[in-house]
């Protein structure tokens, strides 16, 4: 018998106390199933909390899977698109899976906890996927969402707060690595990923010591200028950084109810993620096909004249449209204008030159905007220190 | 003689949505109703005083929103408030409860098993998909499959595309949707058992199939495929009850001049020469007019109202093997307080909701099996709701009123006919099935009306008490509602019309049919068409 229970409503992460102490603005949202803050204090400072010193957030609704067994490799080689074999133990893999048309379900990083244990760390749900996927293979699939807590520990002074907190040799460790330390008896894991493209960590913890743990890393980056930073800063730069975002930029195949919404892996520019020297994996098949005969769409990042954010615009050429933007944002570190479009093909080629049709309202005034744009080939921040091996100190 | 443009026989939704539009392009319309109320089965009833009952049908979802705003039915009183989700008691005390909030709703779910939750995004995917696929077609007539008139052919390959541009996933699964059982359906998803009776519950309401028939599937699609402002697949309560979907009706008929004649019960319908010309009352009286149409079901419009020696003899067998078998009761309650229930808090939003009983789909299986035994069953699937719980005008304050919608209930037992004995045998069943999950259910019970196939054909002329005028099998459905080659509102007798729930699209309270048979009519007399097209959805 399920446990009885009226609780039904939106959840708490095991951080929530702490949170609710500092969300000074009491502005919350609702992730996953859990209250969540948007923002503590300010929106610009928290992004610039990121990109200047150390900015917090909260990870813990995000849903996690520990897939274990003798033939998770296999499994896990049919269930993405890239080869997981690569992925070494204590290595983290980005990696996006897709359904037998090739159309993207969702993405999410894979870590290799060792040979045959792996977490995968998912936006969506994916229980129901990952079991239907896993008839026939001898795996052990657990939803650990509840059982992790984590946060994302981001920005120039990361690694010098959680050494502070005497996370030693840290330093050391790769973009993509894990490593695990002992924290108060249990274990600690902490991985160099996250999703604001600079030098940053994700730190995995039981929820009992969730608080505690919260509690040492605050006291540890006071002086390195440690802040919790809610959704809105972090959405900020995930974009300026180049990250898709399920639901916003891509709808999951699964969730697709008007045919043609749905996007492949070439649509989204993850062909990068696409391997096909592995035999056989979902959607392998229909993606060779469109190899050949083309894609549907096209992803392209915009650089837009002037400062005002192209949200939703369309994207036009001579006059007609041709592309839609998904997310945008005004950079600013970066201190440029960019957006994410998904074009018709042909168009969207780097390069190509394009009018975003923008609407934006000043008192009640409304203007037009048609600002010249065009398709730039990388990301318009990505700071050498998100890479560097010893990382930096600040 | 009385002389009209248009006679419309029957009362219901439909055939006051029919009269509307007739009335409203300009034509002299009455509508004669056998009943002293009209309404059919659309009805509000005081039948315990200070209680209104919604008669029959209960909640309103598949009421096409482009005829309640063209009609302008809100301003005639008409105002549809949703409801707060719906919940499925359990044999080991539990409930399972299905919120429309999503989050709360996967919670919920995740409380019984969390793959369920989460395929339940997929199958609401699905699900919605086959909506999208069906909804344009509601204000639509059928296709004629083997004319080959222009529109016909326009609106097949339209059809079609639709399906094509689904792809080949999308194809076979459309297939199987108008094809499979639900309950077959069902668990290609789910593994939960109160989570498939659940979801099951809506495939066999008013249908003499079980979870396990074929065909079932699509009738859960049936009642997927409306909306309440816009939200597809949610249902609410008509303020003051179903009867108020019929009374602004009437009054948009009124406005656009109609006459509505109640006590006015239609013997047959005159036909000289191949063309209808009038109807003559029982009690002798005739009226004439050169457009008569039928809001009775198929078999009562062609086998009762109608002389054999009039129809060709295709119709007459045709209407002959029309299946419309009774399979559902209904008991009204007056309640003096609001029951409380195993486990559910009385300010959750699901107490503004439908409720059930059955907790799996075996248990729904034997509540058929005894259908096919002819009883009624003794574990009836139950569909309860408590309107006054989001509408105080149907109860005094503090009181409420219970509608009790049961599956199966037979039209005759052991192939005789209903007995006093038999439907107080019938209501005692129903009471205990709640009383099961609601101790104090029983003692706030002030008035029970019960009503077994017997009383809804005698009170509606629902033939064996079919709810939906005849069955929603994919053999009786689109350009074979009623049957093929009338499909298109037009009777086999010149000037003569159906327009009830046994033509496309079907039963509920749509309005649907009797707006499609009028743009048939008004094209028939050249006249512009004044029905509004179906809102876009892309
Ligand atoms: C118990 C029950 C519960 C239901 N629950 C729901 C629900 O919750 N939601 C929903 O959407 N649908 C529900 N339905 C189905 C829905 O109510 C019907 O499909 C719909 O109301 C039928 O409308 P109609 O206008 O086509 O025909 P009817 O309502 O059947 O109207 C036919 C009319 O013709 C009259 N008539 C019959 N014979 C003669 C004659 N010889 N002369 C003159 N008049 C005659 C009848 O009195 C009646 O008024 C329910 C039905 C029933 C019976």
């Amino acid at each position: 018998m399920s446990e009885l229970s009226n609780d039904t409503m939106l959840l708490e992460t095991p951080f929530h106390s702490r949170i609710k102490e500092l969300c000074g603005l009491n502005d919350w949202g609702n992730w996953s199933g859990y209250t969540t803050p948007n923002a503590y204090f300010d929106v610009e400072l928290e992004y610039f909390a990121l990109r200047s010193t150390t900015g917090v957030f909260d990870l813990s609704p995000m849903n996690k899977y520990r897939i274990t067994g003798p033939d998770v490799e296999p499994y896990l080689n049919r269930l993405v698109t890239r080869d997981v074999s690569k992925i070494g133990i204590n290595r983290v893999g980005y990696a996006i899976w897709c359904d037998d048309a090739g159309q993207l379900l969702d993405d999410g990083t894979l870590f290799r906890l060792s040979k045959n244990d792996y977490r995968l760390c998912a936006y969506r749900r994916a229980t129901d996927w990952l079991q239907w996927c896993a008839l026939g293979f001898d795996v052990n699939i657990v939803d650990e969402t509840d059982e992790i807590a984590g946060l994302a520990v981001q920005g120039p002074t990361s690694c010098s707060t959680l050494t502070a907190m005497g996370l030693t040799d840290l330093e050391h460790l790769k973009p993509f690595g894990m490593k695990n330390y002992d924290f108060e008896g249990e274990s600690l894991m902490v991985s160099r990923t996250g999703f604001t493209g600079d030098l940053g960590y994700e730190v995995w913890i039981a929820p009992e010591k969730a608080e505690l743990l919260w509690d040492r890393l605050f006291a540890a980056g006071k002086q390195f200028l440690i802040k919790p930073i809610g959704s809105y800063a972090l959405d900020i730069a995930r974009i300026e950084t180049g990250f898709l975002q399920a639901g916003v930029d891509f709808v999951s195949a699964e969730e697709v109810i008007r045919p043609g919404r749905s996007r492949s892996p070439f649509e989204l520019g993850l062909a990068w993620l696409v391997d096909f020297n592995k035999p056989l994996f979902n959607g392998r098949k229909a993606l060779l096909a469109e190899r050949e005969n083309g894609s549907r769409y096209r992803f392209a990042l915009l650089d837009i004249d002037g400062n005002k954010p192209a949200d939703h615009s369309f994207i036009l050429k001579g006059g007609k449209q041709v592309g839609t933007v998904t997310s945008a944002v005004w950079c600013p570190t970066a201190k440029s204008n960019l957006a994410f479009a998904q074009f018709e093909m042909p168009h969207g080629a780097v390069g190509e030159k394009f009018v975003a049709e923008i609407y934006y309202q000043r008192e009640l005034h409304w203007t037009r905007l048609l600002a010249p744009c065009t398709v730039i080939d990388r990301p318009v921040f990505n700071p050498a220190r998100r890479r560097k091996t010893p990382a930096i100190a600040f | 003689m009385k002389k009209y443009d248009a006679i419309v026989i029957g009362a219901g939704h439909n055939g006051l949505t029919n009269a509307s539009y007739l009335a409203k392009a300009g034509l002299s319309v009455a509508v004669l109703e056998r009943n002293a109320y009209i309404g059919g089965a659309t009805v509000s009833r005081e039948l315990h005083e200070g209680w209104i009952y919604s008669n029959c049908s209960y909640v309103c979802s598949l009421l096409r929103p482009e005829i309640t705003r063209d009609l302008e039915l809100p301003r005639h009183g008409l105002q549809v408030v949703p409801y707060g989700g719906s919940t499925t008691f359990m044999r080991n005390g539990d409930y399972l409860g299905s919120y429309f909030d999503h989050d709360r709703q996967y919670r919920e779910f995740a409380r019984h098993s969390k793959r369920d939750a989460n395929a339940y995004d997929r199958y609401s995917a699905d699900v919605l998909k086959q909506t999208r696929l069906i909804r344009p077609f509601l204000l639509k007539t059928p296709p004629d499959p083997t004319s080959l008139k222009l529109r016909d052919l326009k609106d097949l390959a339209d059809f079609a595309g639709s399906f094509l541009h689904m792809g080949e996933e999308g194809l076979a699964d459309t297939i199987r949707f108008w094809t499979k059982s639900v309950g077959d359906y069902l668990n290609e998803y789910f593994e939960t058992d109160v989570i498939k009776a659940h979801l099951a519950g809506s495939g066999i309401i008013g249908t003499a199939l079980g979870v396990f028939s074929p065909g079932t599937a699509y009738v859960l699609l049936h009642h997927y495929m409306g909306e309440v402002d816009g939200t597809v697949g949610a249902w609410g309560f008509a303020r003051g009850g179903m009867g108020a979907v019929s009374a602004a009706l009437s009054k948009s008929l009124q406005t656009f001049g109609g006459d509505i004649i109640c006590d006015a019960n239609v013997d047959r319908i005159i036909v000289k020469n191949g063309k209808a010309t009038g109807v003559a009352l029982k009690n002798g009286d005739e009226y004439q007019a050169p457009i008569v149409v039928s809001n009775l079901d198929p078999k009562r419009t062609f086998l009762d109202i109608m002389e054999a020696e009039d129809l060709p003899a295709e119709v007459v067998k045709k209407a002959t093997n029309f299946k419309i078998r009774g399979s559902s009761g209904k008991l009204n309650i007056a309640l003096d307080g609001v029951p409380k229930f195993n486990g559910l808090d009385l300010n959750s939003p699901l107490m503004i909701g439908d409720m059930h009983f059955s907790d799996s789909l075996t248990r729904q299986e034997r509540a058929y099996d005894d259908w096919k035994d002819e009883t009624w069953s003794k574990d009836p699937y139950l569909d309860m709701t408590m309107p006054t719980m989001a509408d105080p005008t149907m109860a005094p304050p503090g009181k409420h009123f219970m509608s009790v919608f049961v599956q199966y209930a037979p039209p005759k037992i052991n192939g005789r006919e209903w007995t006093d004995e038999d439907k107080a045998g019938f209501e005692k069943t129903v009471l205990d099935q709640i009383g099961n999950y609601s101790p104090n259910f029983k003692d706030l019970i002030l008035h029970c009306e019960t009503r077994t196939p017997r009383e809804i054909e005698a009170e509606v002329g629902l033939t064996e008490g079919n709810i939906f005028q005849g069955e929603l099998t994919f053999d009786q459905l689109l350009f074979n509602r009623p049957f093929p080659g009338y499909a298109q509102y037009r009777g086999p007798v010149k000037g003569m019309y159906m327009c009830g729930s046994g033509t496309h699209p079907g039963g509920g309270v749509m309005a649907a049919p009797g707006a499609n048979a009028a743009r048939e009519i008004l094209s028939d007399l050249k006249k512009p068409n004044i029905i509004p097209e179906g809102y876009a959805d892309d």
